[in-house]
């Protein structure tokens, strides 16, 4: 049954645990993301969002369970970051993390799906499909008038989109995005959402972890409530909001 | 695919430094050997020494420069890569003394004779073949740092940490010098050379050679360390400096990257102690001295640390304070240098280089406004 739902998965956790210095981080997490989904991940802070991130990428190796990319087919645990981000998986940071003394457009550049070795990168030049897709990639993002700029010059805001327009320039299978519109105002966070909507439109799984309820609403997408290491409840928005459990320990606080 | 890697690196600052310093190659040993010596434009063969002895810290400096400006990676080590290149070139040039030595043994150096060593031990081999030497020069600080620098990028040491192992590494190999059964000479080192390649090291045309040679080195090592520095390679190193993580989430690996440049810049270090080796004459343990390493990172420093052309600048200008100095006031150099990275540190940040080099920016920048500059969005 178990690995009946896995092979039809992009993404499948099953139990997965995970405890720092005897704190337990998630206490047997399951997840299962489709091909082509997209999904909202909400839950207090603490409930464990961005170690089940930190589990699917490589950084952290949970001490218990499995989790699984490509219909069961490859196990994440056992792979490094780089690996992991070569074999299509995209992250985006909670807290927003560009290179800074790059411009933006050489942000973009680095990110771009291309050969990772020294050697390739030594002796690489950029063609001009490379410089297209960039220029697309910035004008997605919103960032094409400030491509020349260098990226610690960015508003908050602005880098947020960079770190999804370099996740994109990844061109990865499935995109995690921690809490894209922390810090954003209002006009920021709705574009952002549609920036969202775009991306799952183009056929990319996305994962986006979000406080922000209004956001939520608006990507309109399957919803789960993560709290104290696992999932509390999982549907549409209406259907979690109305949940009695959710509004006890999330909502009707 | 070469020339087009090195002609990127070309920018102006670069052009303009490669001619200057192609340029004292040449003028430097004229003055010396054509200018006669009565003319007040003539150059004496010691300043040709000091000042090649310079250039090859210049080489040492910008070494430190690739890995501690471009990656981050502040390693008060690097002294012992050009120590290492240094003995690789002392064992060619004891190996050319053969029978001209105090004890005339064709094969032996002096003190493996004083020590009633019986035959050459292994690792001394080869030595006498200039070529086989020249390899070694850039071989062995290679191999040692692919290894060390292997393991600790593999194991994720980096920072503070990382700068303590590699002050370990060369004091480790400071005591391991000084033996007498290691077989380097011990204590005294490597010394009282007689030729290089049929030349005697003494003659003053083959101090002008060693002299434009270093400053060759020192040009050969910018032109290849800002095609590195301006390749896609390049920006990897200084994105893992910015964000290690997040260059190692687009799928970098920074442990691959990160040995890739330290070992590059451990084989310059150890060309640069090859050259000066020869012009100084001798190599003892004291040049894996953490002191020394430590000086190295404050030339870099005080030139500004990320231009390439300032760890040049600032291994000149610190070493001739340092000779100046110590004509002077010996017993305070090591304070005068110390106040001196403190100063640095407080008030010019970003070195020489850097801070001349920002000034020239905003006065570009200044004074005609950008009419197209964004008013910076509130946070
Ligand atoms: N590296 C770590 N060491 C110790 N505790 C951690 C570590 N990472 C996360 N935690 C703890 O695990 C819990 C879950 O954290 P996190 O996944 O960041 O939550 P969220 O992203 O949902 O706010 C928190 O209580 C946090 O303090
Ligand atoms: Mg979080």
């Amino acid at each position: 049954m178990a690995h009946e739902l896995a092979s039809q998965s992009l993404l499948y956790l099953d139990d997965v645990k995970v405890s720092f210095d005897g704190f337990k981080a998630l206490k047997g997490l399951s997840l299962v993301i489709e091909p082509g989904e997209m999904r909202a991940i909400i839950g207090p802070n603490g409930a464990g969002k961005t170690t089940m991130m930190d589990c699917i990428t490589g950084k952290t190796r949970p001490d218990e369970g499995e989790v699984l990319f490509e219909g069961g087919s490859i196990d994440l645990t056992g792979l490094d970051e780089a690996a992991i981000a070569e074999l299509g998986i995209g992250r985006k940071f909670q807290k927003p993390t560009v290179f800074e003394s790059h411009t933006v457009e050489d942000n973009v550049y680095l990110a771009l799906k291309a050969d990772r070795g020294p050697f390739a990168t030594l002796f690489h030049r950029l063609s001009g499909a490379e410089a297209a897709r960039i220029d697309e990639i910035l004008e997605t993002v919103h960032l094409a008038e400030r491509r020349a700029e260098l990226a610690k010059n960015l508003s908050h805001g602005q880098k947020q989109w960079l770190e999804i327009g370099m996740l994109l320039a990844q061109e990865p299978k499935l995109l995690l995005v921690d809490e894209p519109v922390a810090g954003m105002t209002d006009a920021e966070t709705m574009q952002t959402a549609a920036l969202l909507r775009r991306i799952h439109a183009s056929g990319k799984s996305v994962v986006v972890v979000e406080h922000d309820m209004a956001f939520v609403r608006e990507l309109g997408v399957k919803v789960t409530v993560l709290h104290e290491g696992g999932v509390l409840s999982e549907g549409t928005i209406d259907h979690v909001a109305s949940d009695p459990k959710v509004i006890e320990v999330y909502l009707g606080r | 695919m070469i020339t087009h890697f090195l002609l990127k690196g070309l920018d102006r600052r670069v052009v303009v430094a490669l001619l200057l310093i192609l340029a004292v190659a040449v003028l430097v040993p004229v003055l010396n050997l054509v200018v006669p010596e009565g003319s007040p434009f003539h150059v004496p063969t010691y300043l040709v020494t000091l000042f090649g002895k310079y250039a090859t810290y210049a080489a040492l400096a910008l070494a430190l420069d690739l890995v501690w400006g471009f990656c981050g990676i502040l390693s008060l080590g690097h002294g012992a890569f050009f120590a290492l290149g240094g003995y690789a070139m002392g064992m060619y040039l004891m190996r050319q003394i053969g029978t001209r030595g105090v004890y005339g043994d064709p094969i032996l150096p002096d003190f493996m004779v004083f020590l009633n060593w019986k035959s050459l031990p292994w690792y001394w081999h080869g030595f006498d073949h200039f070529a086989f030497a020249a390899l070694m020069v850039v071989l062995v600080p290679g191999l040692l740092a692919l290894v060390f620098g292997g393991l600790a990028f593999r194991s994720r040491v980096t920072g503070v940490y990382l700068s303590i192992i590699t002050q370990a590494m060369t004091y480790a190999l400071l005591l391991a010098f000084f033996r007498n059964d290691m077989g380097f000479g011990g204590n005294n080192g490597l010394t009282d050379f007689k030729d290089i390649v049929g030349f005697n090291v003494q003659a003053d045309g083959t101090r002008a050679a060693l002299f434009a040679l270093s400053c060759l080195t020192v040009a050969a090592g910018l032109l290849f360390s800002a095609a590195i520095v301006h390749s896609k390679l390049g920006k990897v190193l200084v994105a893992i400096r910015d964000a290690e993580s997040r260059t190692r989430f687009i799928g970098y690996r920074v442990a691959t990257y990160k040995t890739f440049v330290f070992v590059v810049s451990a084989m310059l270090a150890g060309v640069a102690g090859a050259l000066y080796v020869p012009q100084v004459g001798i190599i003892n343990p004291g040049e894996f001295s953490p002191a020394n390493s430590i000086e190295a990172v404050i030339w870099v420093a005080v030139g500004g640390r990320g231009t390439l052309i300032g760890p040049i600048v600032g291994a000149l200008a610190v070493n001739w304070g340092k000779t100046w100095f110590t004509g002077v006031l010996p017993e305070l150099w090591l304070f005068a240098l110390g106040l001196l990275f403190v100063l640095v540190t407080l008030f010019l940040p970003k070195g020489i280089v850097g801070t001349i080099s920002d000034l020239f920016a905003r006065r570009r920048a200044a004074p005609p406004v950008d009419p197209t500059a964004q008013p910076q969005p509130a946070e």
